[in-house]
């Protein structure tokens, strides 16, 4: 192993985040985040299951006959997702109505199969541990950040609590409805790659076709 | 009829899977970039989403339901808390079965689809269009409509996106907001025109 175990946990949450940069995991980023409590169990709920999911695959990769692991790989996913549901309806009644079919999709949810494909299946617990920590995390921070964005701006609150006092009750904040709906999270998700991309040139892709810029230096 | 008909339309663009839901959105930024392949994906999600809904409907319905055992003899039986692991088994056999008879009777199909029939299997918009249908308690009839529309919504809204990407990739934009970026900004206008569809009532 090059890379330090430090770098594992860390690198997926800015450098090389599951969702600005890989593209994976988009869904659910976009669905659960209008308000902040849903997505904060949201993410804790992802976090849960690529872990357990990333080390029970990385303990028996041995064992895995190549041609059938995608199938038992989704069956580990498909299980430990099940239990998170059923913890989520026993212990958080209110939130799993509000996520409705959202933790279910934490099965089809890139990420997890993604890491289990590409990092589990070849390296030993430890480490497998700490990078599907760190893609936890990475999936968290955005899902927060967008969550506190859209619920702050769309609804005036945080976590329920009022912060910016409404104008139909007598404060001045005129809330902003297209942030709740699902255009907003596509353009602050589009935003947001736009600021971590200015940050850090890196990742900027490369355009497919280049315009070229002409100088006309003589007269035509 | 009537009913089905606002199911359809219902599904195909008030509820769009893409652009109000959110499903399946890996595949759709990723397979967006040429109309061609966009074509192919969106068939293939149509087929597979017309099987599976309501194949995972009668599952429900017959087997997992509360009290659906009641034919076998065991009335109090609820084994709802194995749908998850059960629709996404058949979701992954049917896209198998799928391929194998594509490549048996239609090889110029099975060419053309190629490399996105597995995928399809790891499609949140499959697997979400079965869980809306448990969701809203459809029955057979209205869960297969409900899975052809929602396929077609899904198609619809991959194929318009890749005819933009296409005609985008010619436009200067800022380093920052290249490929990903401006994909979803236009993925936002596009869900914005969708939900000028959403005061229609049929």
């Amino acid at each position: 192993m090059e890379k330090t175990f430090g770098r594992l946990v860390l690198e997926p949450i800015v450098d090389n985040n599951p969702i600005t940069l890989q593209i994976l995991g988009i869904c659910s980023a976009l669905a659960v985040t209008t308000k902040l409590a849903p997505a904060i169990t949201m993410s804790i709920a992802l976090t849960a299951v690529i872990v357990s999911a990333s080390v029970l695959i990385s303990l028996i990769r041995h064992h895995m006959p190549s041609s059938i692991r995608i199938i038992i790989q989704m069956t580990i996913i498909a299980s430990l997702v099940i239990i998170v549901d059923e913890v989520l309806k026993a212990f958080a009644y209110e939130l799993s109505k509000q996520l409705s079919v959202f933790v279910g999709l934490i099965i089809t949810n890139c990420i997890v199969l993604g890491r289990a494909e590409a990092f589990a299946s070849k390296n030993p617990p430890w480490p497998t541990f700490l990078d599907a920590l760190g893609h936890g995390i990475g999936y968290s921070v955005i899902l927060i950040s967008v969550a506190a964005i859209r619920e702050l701006f769309g609804s005036g609150s945080l976590l329920g609590a009022q912060v910016l006092p409404l104008v139909k009750e007598g404060g001045w904040y005129e809330p902003n409805g297209l942030m709740l709906l699902a255009p907003g999270a596509f353009f602050i998700i589009g935003l947001m790659i736009w600021a971590i991309r200015t940050w850090k040139p890196a990742q900027v892709e490369k355009p497919e076709y280049r315009i070229n810029i002409v100088h006309r230096t003589e007269g035509s | 009829m009537e009913h089905y008909l606002s199911l359809l339309f219902k599904a195909v663009f008030v509820e769009n899977l893409a652009l109000a839901f959110f499903l399946g959105m890996c595949t759709f930024l990723a397979v967006s970039k040429r109309i061609e392949t966009a074509l192919g994906l969106g068939v293939a999600v149509i087929v597979v989403q017309t099987i599976t809904v309501p194949v995972n409907s009668l599952i429900h319905q017959y087997l997992l339901q509360e009290g659906a055992l009641a034919w076998a003899g065991l009335p109090e039986l609820d084994l709802s808390f194995l749908g998850l692991i059960t629709y996404i088994g058949v979701i992954a056999a049917m896209v198998q079965i799928l391929e194998m008879s594509l490549d048996r009777y239609f090889p110029a199909l099975y060419q053309a689809l190629g490399i996105f029939l597995p995928l399809i299997t790891v499609n949140c918009a499959i697997l979400g269009g079965s869980l809306f249908m448990v969701e809203r308690g459809y029955n057979l009839p209205e869960s297969t409509v409900y899975g052809f529309g929602s396929g077609l919504g899904w198609a619809l809204a991959l194929v318009l996106l890749a005819g933009i990407r296409e005609k985008l990739k010619y436009s200067d934009v800022p380093d920052g907001l290249q490929g990903l970026g401006i994909t979803f900004i236009t993925t936002g206008l596009m869900a914005m025109a969708f939900m000028s569809f959403s005061g229609i009532q049929l």
